[in-house]
């Protein structure tokens, strides 16, 4: 941990601000909300993988006691509600724009995923809107579905959207196709591997919500929703899918409850709540059941990748490249088409030297809920790719795993990779060496030997990740496609007393802004930490900003803040000037007091805030009153966090079971705000990790039915699944933010699953294990192994 | 519809229910306490944990109907509004045991049970085996572990592990 300037400043672990309501009961969360009159929707949802929609009886349920409408797709399509988007346009190798299909936010001709809305009751309370929804009859004529991508593509499959034949959304390719065959023809060793990166639930424990009202008088529409963006949600709702003008909704995330990505995106529940508050003159609350978050809430990952990793007889690493099947599932979610494009292709050269890279991926329909970002997006899949073919490489070709990552490391900055990313500044020796240091690694070949004489296999298992964050430079994602700029914005509004509210278009669902941000304000202006606060969420409040994901509120967010102090300190040195009849230039800033160099005249901040505002020792003409400035902040690059897990496993060959006995981390996140905030991010990007790895992936049978639809099927880590952590940092500043800052939101969810399955291949001593890595799996591996070994 | 008489956070408080009106929803849609939350719907997450006559249960398991007569303690009866932390609610937030807040009273609730029935001196396994019923997305689960094994001491120094508010 660095050294603090003071307790409150960057670097210190201080406590935080959020926590006191937290902690008694007292946040404010969507569904804690109540408006006068508040009536409760209930979604009729489709039983039914892909059928169409022959008719919709709603008379009886109209009757149910307490309903105050029912609504249908075909009402919807009436009142030109338009469609749901996915704003990021990807392009074929043939050059041809990505198959985009409709998304009604109610289906009206048919169904594509079970789960896909057929009707909204909106009734009284929770419990007769659900009654009366049971009551809805609806005819379907059920459709022949497929939920397996490759099956999706192959010829008779079922055609789900008519844009898209094939069911290709688009095909996408990155890289030096020529010069990655020719690296490969001429290489000692190549390493194969089939992977799936399995398909997961963000499931964060706050269900969604969204709770709408309109006001007649003003014909002014709110929305407070579970949003990760509200500004975004605001943008799409008026823009694209043409609910009302922009400048007439209101959209509020108050405290949401978790979003591991899951609640960036714009879905069909808040369009049909402000459409239906408007509609029946009254406040229309939806909150997600969980086994209805399963239905609805964009899935993550769901990757089929062949991948080939091409070396010569040192093991340095010639060539990688990599064919991939990405599930996009019924329609492309927001930012769907992006993720295992421009977020997964290009952090295929992890944190080695490669000269050649060129990676295929098939973007497919298939009848499950649709996929999007889920915490990593893409670079988890990226880093499971590379972790794992040069874990294999190295045993393949008899080379130490940490050998051969040392000799392919890049080691000059920046480094320009194959595919797109031009790396700025790292140093991936020094994580290496210091987790090996932390993890022990010396004595695990002791400790090895004492499990095996209880029966138990240990294994070690490595993933020296790179990532991308701090998303992202404007210019850059709009050549990649993009359809939004993705900087970020901060207003520091002074008031007269000199306490501080910063507005910030970030919006933290657990990460600590409140604390953390203020931190920042607080050692720049030299005033205590209990006189900043920190407002988001709100569009009517906070100006335009882009919300919080891909680890950028620290790198994009707090640099808006930075450069908006820069302001504040020039405009402040100005009025001090004004105030102590010295020269603009001879004014110094300092701890929260303002000097005039080579005399003894001060003033303290709060009398020059006061001043700003008085605006008596200055004329109009002079200078503006007022201490309020703003700045837009768009980063010059990403940034990337990397670092070395490691982590041992002790595996029962009696039960299959693992258990994680050790778990290491060196993370270099450029400059830290808060270490207590940091690690405690990088605790739940690991256990995420680990969920992937050992218990989690959302099942769908033969006839696209979600199997694991609820906590009885899905498997959430709980605390005895987990080891606790050791955590250790590096430090490189990023050069591209004002701070220095990488970011460390998404990392321990992009380095942790190759790590633990590199663990027990390790252990059990074959490659042939597929995520998650269960007891049952782990056990017919070794199964599979000991069959092998008694045949040889 | 019948009527359900209980005591909540020390209050005697009742109303008018359906029959099929759970603890939870009787708590935060009629009492208009939304400290305790809902995560699932299969009575695993654990964010609705309350205590029923000093034991820890999970609210969306119960039915308002079958509790006439209970003492119910939620998140919101731990602590007078401004007045001390509950010395497990305290350990929370020194130990940074929560991130976005969601399963927290819950968490907290069932932590002072473990107590309650484990002792204050709890090592990490017990602590993590005991939380079996409760699920965090954020946290990873390490900081609730240095929470509560720190909040258990904590009511050790305050005499009995507390129960209800007065």
């Amino acid at each position: 941990m660095s050294v603090t300037s003071s307790a409150t400043g960057i670097g210190a672990s201080v406590r935080r601000k959020e926590d006191l309501r937290f902690i008694t009961g007292r946040g404010q969360y969507t569904d804690d909300v109540v408006r006068p009159g508040e009536t409760r929707a209930a979604f009729v949802r489709s039983p039914h993988a892909h059928a169409k929609i022959k008719s919709i009886d709603a008379g009886a349920a109209k009757k149910m006691p307490g309903v105050v409408a029912v609504l249908t797709g075909a009402e919807l399509a009436n009142d030109k509600i338009g469609s749901l988007i996915c704003g990021w346009m990807i392009h074929s190798k043939d050059g041809s724009p990505m198959k985009m299909s409709a998304h009604p936010a109610i289906a009206a001709g048919k169904v594509n995923h079970v789960g896909d809305a057929v009707a909204v009751v909106i009734a009284e309370t929770k419990g007769q809107a659900r009654d009366a929804a049971d009551k809805v009859k609806v005819e379907y004529e059920p459709l022949p579905a497929v939920a397996d991508p490759a099956k999706a593509q192959a010829k008779g499959a079922p055609q789900i959207h008519e844009v898209a034949p094939n069911n290709t959304i688009y095909q996408w390719h990155l890289g030096d196709q020529k010069a990655t065959e020719a690296a490969f023809a001429a290489a000692k060793h190549v390493t194969k591997l089939d992977i799936v990166n399995n398909r997961l639930v963000a499931n964060a424990i706050e269900p969604r919500a969204a709770l709408a009202e309109y006001d007649s008088g003003t014909d002014q529409l709110t929305l407070w929703n579970t949003s990760q963006n509200p500004h975004v949600a605001r943008l799409v709702i008026s823009a694209f899918v043409g609910i009302t003008p922009e400048h007439k909704l209101r959209v509020i995330a108050p405290d949401v409850g978790g979003g591991f990505g899951s609640k960036i995106f714009i879905y069909p529940e808040e369009v049909v709540c402000l459409w239906a508050a408007r509609k029946v003159g009254r406040p229309v609350k939806w909150t997600a059941e969980r086994s209805e978050s399963f239905l609805t809430d964009a899935h993550g990952r769901d990757h089929v990748t062949h991948a080939e990793l091409a070396l010569d007889a040192e093991g340095k690493i010639l060539a990688l490249r990599a064919k991939t099947i990405a599930n996009l599932g019924a329609y492309m979610s927001t930012f769907s088409s992006s993720v295992p494009t421009y977020l997964y292709g290009t952090l295929l050269s992890g944190q080695y030297d490669i000269p050649s890279i060129y990676c295929e991926v098939d973007a497919v329909y298939t009848n499950t809920v649709p996929v999007d970002a889920y915490r990593g997006a893409g670079r988890p899949e990226a880093t499971f790719v590379v972790e794992r073919l040069v874990e294999v490489a190295a045993r393949e070709m008899g080379i130490e795993p940490t050998e051969l990552r040392k000799r392919n490391f890049i080691k000059s900055f920046p480094h320009q990779t194959p595919v797109i990313m031009n790396y700025d500044a790292g140093d991936y020796n020094a994580s290496l060496k210091k987790a090996l240091e932390l993890a022990d690694v010396k004595g695990f070949g002791k400790r090895k030997r004492d499990a095996a004489r209880h029966g138990k296999l240990r294994g070690l298992g490595y993933s020296t990740y790179i990532e991308a964050c701090g998303i992202a430079p404007s210019q850059a994602v709009g050549s990649l496609g993009a359809g939004v700029g993705l900087w970020e914005s901060a207003e520091v509004r002074v008031n007269p007393t000199g306490s501080v509210e910063v507005l910030t278009g970030t919006h933290a669902h657990g990460q600590g802004h409140e604390t953390t941000f203020a931190q920042l304000v607080s050692e720049r202006l030299g005033i205590p930490f209990e006189n900043v606060s920190i407002v988001h969420g709100d569009t009517d409040k906070v100006q335009f900003g882009m919300g919080t994901y891909g680890s950028r509120s620290g790198a994009v967010g707090m640099s808006a803040v930075v450069k908006a102090l820069d302001k504040i300190e020039a405009k402040a040195k100005k009025v001090a000037a004004f105030m102590m009849e010295a020269a603009e230039g001879d004014i110094v800033f300092k701890d929260g007091k303002f000097t005039v160099a080579g005399t003894d005249k001060s003033a303290a901040w709060s009398d020059v805030s006061l001043n700003a505002y008085i605006a008596h020792k200055f004329t109009g003409a002079e200078l503006e009153p007022g201490l309020k400035e703003t700045s837009f902040y768009d980063p010059t690059n990403f940034t990337f966090p990397a670092g070395c897990h490691i982590c041992e496993v002790e595996v029962d060959t009696e039960t299959g079971n693992t258990e994680i006995v050790n778990w290491t981390a060196v993370d270099d996140f450029g400059t830290v705000i808060n270490p207590m905030i940091v690690e405690g991010q990088v605790h739940g990007g690991i256990a995420q990790g680990i969920g992937q790895a050992l218990l989690e992936g959302a099942i769908y049978d033969k006839d696209a039915q979600l199997v694991t639809g609820s906590f009885m099927d899905y498997s959430m880590p709980r605390a005895h699944n987990l080891p606790s952590f050791k955590i250790g940092l590096t430090e490189t500043k990023s050069p591209s933010n004002p701070l220095g800052i990488k970011g460390c939101g998404e990392a321990g969810a992009i380095a942790a699953p190759p790590a633990v399955i590199n663990a027990i291949t390790d252990a059990i001593g074959t490659e042939q294990l597929a995520m998650p890595a269960t007891a049952n799996a782990v056990w017919s591996a070794l199964q599979r192994v000991n069959a092998a070994s008694h045949a040889g | 519809m019948p009527a359900v008489s209980m005591t909540v956070n020390g209050k005697a408080v009742s109303g008018n229910i359906e029959e099929r009106t759970l603890l939870v929803q009787f708590l935060r849609e009629h009492l208009r306490l939304t400290g305790t939350h809902v995560g699932c719907d299969t009575s695993q997450c654990g964010a609705c944990v309350v205590h029923v006559d000093g034991k820890s249960v999970k609210s969306c398991t119960l039915l308002a109907l079958s509790l006439e007569g209970a003492q119910v303690t939620t998140i919101e009866g731990l602590a007078e509004p401004n007045g001390p932390l509950h010395p497990m609610q305290e350990a929370f937030r020194q130990n940074h045991g929560l991130q976005c807040g969601y399963c927290t009273p819950g968490m907290i609730m069932s932590a002072i049970d473990i107590v309650r029935r484990k002792g204050n001196d709890l090592d990490e396994h017990t602590i993590r085996e005991e939380l079996d019923g409760n699920i965090c997305r954020c946290t990873g689960y390490h900081n609730i572990v240095k929470s509560i094994a720190a909040g258990a001491k904590a009511m050790a120094k305050d005499g009995a592990p507390r129960q209800a508010a007065e």
